[in-house]
């Protein structure tokens, strides 16, 4: 009633391709952009910022780096957090050891994690399915041995490099506000250049993939080029993710941040989220971030310490309880429940 | 009526075999620009077996394809002959179940689109004209095949009739030379039929489109098309015009005993 | 010489063992279609109950705890068809196996909750001698396992090939569809196969254990299972037993003869890279079944 469609036509196909075809979502994300660049650093605190806020970010880039490769080509992979790990290693070494600027040290973590995401999609030409799934661990842990046991890349005894001061063009990136804007900057570039892609032949030929591969190779889609294509793609993402994550949250690059069970929460996050959407990759990762915190203080309402054992064992019956549900109840995750509201919402109040 | 033609696309002693059945057995056949070519027979005679073979899935045991005129590559992979100007339709339909109908048809017109990833993220420029330019093609056809009221419904809400359409509007959007329809009606009602059957027509009056179909219905087949190649057994039992082969013993015997 | 032949044989029996977790997928997979993501969690559980059977609420002997951590997996088995894999039947496999994550995640926190996270140890009379074999050393422990693994391997594929029960599954894991269309109850199937595949998850949890512990690493033995599994073929229960000897074999020797050379610590990942080579050759394993669509 008084949502959405009324009195928007579109004369042209250009309107009616634009990413926001209605006007109320194309305000709704302006809102969210005012939110995110205005509200939230003057009003968040630092705490929400510096160990929610960027970390959710970081994280639902990464997710949707995952979503391209498993929701919307349909490969499944879960050894996408080793891929974080190369981003984050590679940005320190060319900014810390090499002096490139930060800005393209990060895009080139991605890049470098994207080369060797490519590489290790070879599989995919000739294996598929579950087949195909478990060879995907072998990036893993393929990557977490080479990136500890050579002392090239890890410098240190165990790993791990602290991150370099950053700066750019000279300004100092200290304050979390600063990081804050960073971490989001980047967010909103690659998202873009993201929702793009996913709307585009690309995007298409993708899901044609994950559908009915055999269908999208008869009508003239080369499987091997774009599955390999959606590998780099995702593991671009994961690499420019990592980067950010340990620059601006952790502090350190350390392959234990990006184990399998972190590759395995990237999946449960895009299953949660909405496999195949860009607002599942923000709403599963939100909802991973937000979790610990929120049995937090649900259950400091009854204990007064929370003991780390129980948090984590909560988290993880809650998580997986959470993927059952949602698989159950609506496959396609909270993004598709958000849609059915949105859907209802176009006639409200009318029923139908 | 076109003999005197060059065919499009001549299949030469195609022979292939699946773990000790023979699944066609030394089978030629030619296919004619601008002709409608049924091909026809009981189940299991290697029709989309046939199909198959055209589109490069599977690779011959004996035997070659031609097609316009230049003999056919053995390490050809399906796309790179779908390039060559060959579209399909499937018997068991092969919809994008998680596109809707302008997804699905969009994707038809992959092979068309040159733009590459990093200008599509861009969507800008050239990345931009393309997806508008390819839109408006693909919505001729679109009106072509009366869906439009359907481009944004998913593929997987639409009932069976018009996911049948919808594949074909795919197969129709790579504007092919040749166009391969596997049971285009199958397990449609008279009036869905008749639908079918008057878009194959226009398809290949008004657009040029040459087709080959597999059909059961022998009363469309013999309706609509120029000419009729029978298999049985993966064996070729009759070919040429429709009251050429309606008369013929063999295939009156294979299909089923008493004269259709 | 007898160097190697050690490090090969020990590499074998530890291959058996692995064969054992990589069994429990196979079996689920072979019967139901579905990939057990939580296989290695369910190991987990039950040696974890094993151990608080033993020791830690009740103190019972060997063989009570065992049968009532048998008991208790046969329960948790029917939970898990009853309540999440009933709702997706008619889903795809894929989501099945998303299901199956949920799983893991739920029994590794119920597991630790109820048992709490430290390490345990796992005693459960088994001899550790060491015997020594045409000059090669073979430690009982490994042998008794090994011979453990073998006979439910046997017996199970007994089950599988010979029994109407085991046709039947068989059947299931094909086609859903078609085996309900014969009559075939999928539900009863289903129970079947994650009873024998917790039946299998418990031995498969009381051997890795004892032999490391009883702790959450345990859960990630499954992940070494997992070349094994694709080495030999989801579906394959001789797969299954040639690829663990190949995997474990195959481990501990380049652990030992090529991990000097490369700074150690190779064992995690060699498997994997093993599979990846037997797979570019065979994209379904060695033994598994191929899966041609029909266009």
């Amino acid at each position: 009633m008084f949502y959405r469609e009324c009195a928007t036509y579109k004369d042209n196909y250009a309107s009616d391709m634009a990413i926001f075809p209605i006007p109320l979502d194309r305000w709704g994300f302006i809102f969210m952009l005012f939110l995110a660049f205005i509200v939230v650093p003057l009003f968040a605190s630092e705490y929400l910022v510096t160990n929610i806020i960027v970390p959710f970010y970081c994280f639902a880039l990464s997710a949707f780096g995952l979503n391209v490769l498993a929701g919307y080509a349909g490969q499944v992979s879960i050894g996408h957090a080793a891929f974080m790990a190369v981003g984050s290693y590679a940005s320190f070494i060319l900014y810390g050891r090499y002096g490139i600027p930060l800005i393209p040290s990060i895009l080139g973590g991605g890049v470098i994690a994207a080369i060797v995401g490519t590489f290790f999609g070879l599989p995919s030409l000739r294996i598929k399915g579950f087949y195909l799934a478990i060879s995907t661990l072998a990036s893993q842990f393929l990557i977490e041995w080479i990136i500890v046991h050579w002392q090239w890349v890890s410098g240190g005894v165990y790993g791990t490099i602290e991150a370099p001061d950053m700066f750019i063009f000279g300004w100092a990136i200290d304050t979390s506000v600063k990081k804050y804007y960073l971490v989001l900057f980047i967010l909103v570039l690659l998202m873009t250049f993201g929702k793009n892609l996913v709307r585009g032949q690309l995007g298409r030929n993708w899901m044609a993939i994950r559908d009915v591969d055999y269908a999208a190779e008869i009508i003239g889609v080369n499987l091997y080029r774009d599955k390999l294509i959606a590998f780099s793609v995702s593991t671009f993402y994961a690499g420019v993710a990592g980067s950010l994550i340990t620059l601006c949250y952790v502090g350190v690059a350390n392959i234990e941040e990006f184990n399998v069970m972190v590759s395995f929460a990237l999946m449960g996050m895009i299953i949660i989220g909405g496999l195949g959407t860009i607002l599942g990759s923000f709403l599963g990762a939100g909802f991973f971030v937000m979790l610990p915190i929120a049995i937090n203080h649900g259950l400091g309402a009854f204990m007064e310490v929370v003991k780390p054992d129980i948090l984590s064992n909560t988290e993880s019956i809650i998580f997986g309880g959470l993927i059952v549900f949602f698989l159950i109840v609506e496959p396609y995750g909270m993004a598709r429940l958000w849609h059915t509201i949105k859907e209802k919402m176009r006639l409200w109040p009318f029923p139908y | 009526m076109n003999e005197q033609k060059e065919p499009l696309l001549r299949a030469e002693n195609i022979t292939i075999t699946f773990g000790g059945l023979k699944a066609l057995n030394n089978v030629s056949l030619e296919i004619y620009p601008g002709e409608i070519m049924a091909i026809i027979g009981p189940n299991g005679a290697g029709k989309t077996t046939m199909l198959n073979v055209i589109n490069g899935f599977y690779k011959p045991d004996e035997g070659s394809i031609f097609f316009e005129g230049k003999k056919r590559s053995k390490d050809l992979k399906p796309n790179q002959i779908a390039a060559q100007g060959i579209a399909r339709t499937f018997q068991n339909l092969a919809l994008f179940k998680g596109m809707s109908t302008l997804g699905n048809i969009m994707v038809g017109r992959t092979m068309k689109m040159h733009s590459n990833p990093f200008s599509q993220g861009l969507y800008w420029g050239f990345s931009q004209k393309e997806e508008i330019e390819h839109r408006k093609k693909v919505e001729e056809i679109i009106d072509f095949l009366q869906i439009a009221n359907i481009r944004r419904t998913p593929a997987s809400m639409l009932p069976y009739g018009l996911q049948k359409r919808v594949e074909l509007a795919r197969a129709l959007a790579a504007e092919p030379k040749l166009l391969l329809l596997d049971e285009p009606m199958a397990g449609m009602n008279l009036e869905e039929k008749e639908d079918i059957a008057r878009f194959v027509l226009d398809a290949n009056e008004e657009l040029g489109y040459t087709i080959a179909l597999i059909e059961h219905d022998m009363g469309v087949v013999m309706d609509i098309c120029d000419r009729i190649v029978v298999l049985d057994f993966g064996n070729k039992i009759a070919e040429g015009t429709p009251a050429e082969v309606k008369a013929t013993p063999e295939v009156i015997k294979a299909y089923l005993g008493t004269a259709e | 010489m007898t160097f190697f032949f050690e490090v090969f044989v020990s590499g074998l029996m530890v291959g058996i063992m692995y064969s054992l977790v990589a069994l429990g997928f196979t079996l689920i997979f072979k019967a139901s279609g579905v990939f057990n993501m939580a296989q290695g969690a369910m190991s987990l559980f039950a040696s974890l109950a094993l151990y608080g059977f033993l020791e830690q609420f009740f103190h019972f002997p060997f063989w009570l705890a065992f049968l009532c951590t048998v008991g208790v997996m046969t329960i948790i088995a029917y939970i898990i068809v009853f309540v999440i894999l009933k709702p997706l039947v008619a889903r795809p496999p894929l989501m099945l196996f998303m299901a199956t994550f949920g799983v893991m995640y739920l029994l590794e926190g119920f597991g630790q909750s109820i048992y709490g996270t430290q390490a345990k140890g796992l005693e459960i009379g088994i001899p550790d001698n060491v015997y020594e074999v045409a000059g090669i050393l073979i430690s009982t422990f490994d042998l008794f396992f090994a011979v453990i693994a073998a006979a439910l391997v046997g017996g199970l594929a007994w089950f599988f090939q010979k029994t109407r029960n085991g046709r039947a599954l068989r059947a299931v894991s094909d086609d859903h569809e078609a085996a309900l269309s014969v009559g075939i109850p999928l539900l009863k199937a289903w129970y079947l196969t994650w009873v024998i595949a917790g039946l299998v998850a418990t031995v498969a949890g009381v051997a890795w254990g004892t032999r490391i512990g009883v702790q959450f690493s345990l859960s990630l033995i499954a992940l070494k299972a997992l070349p094994v599994l694709i080495i030999g073929g989801i579906d394959s229960i001789p797969g299954v037993i040639i690829a663990g000897l190949i995997v474990g074999a195959g481990e501990n020797l380049g652990e030992v003869f090529i991990g000097p050379y490369v700074g150690g610590g190779i064992q995690t990942f060699f498997p994997y890279l093993m599979a990846l080579a037997i797979l570019y050759f065979k994209p379904f394993g060695l033994f598994g079944k191929e899966i041609v669509e029909r266009v």
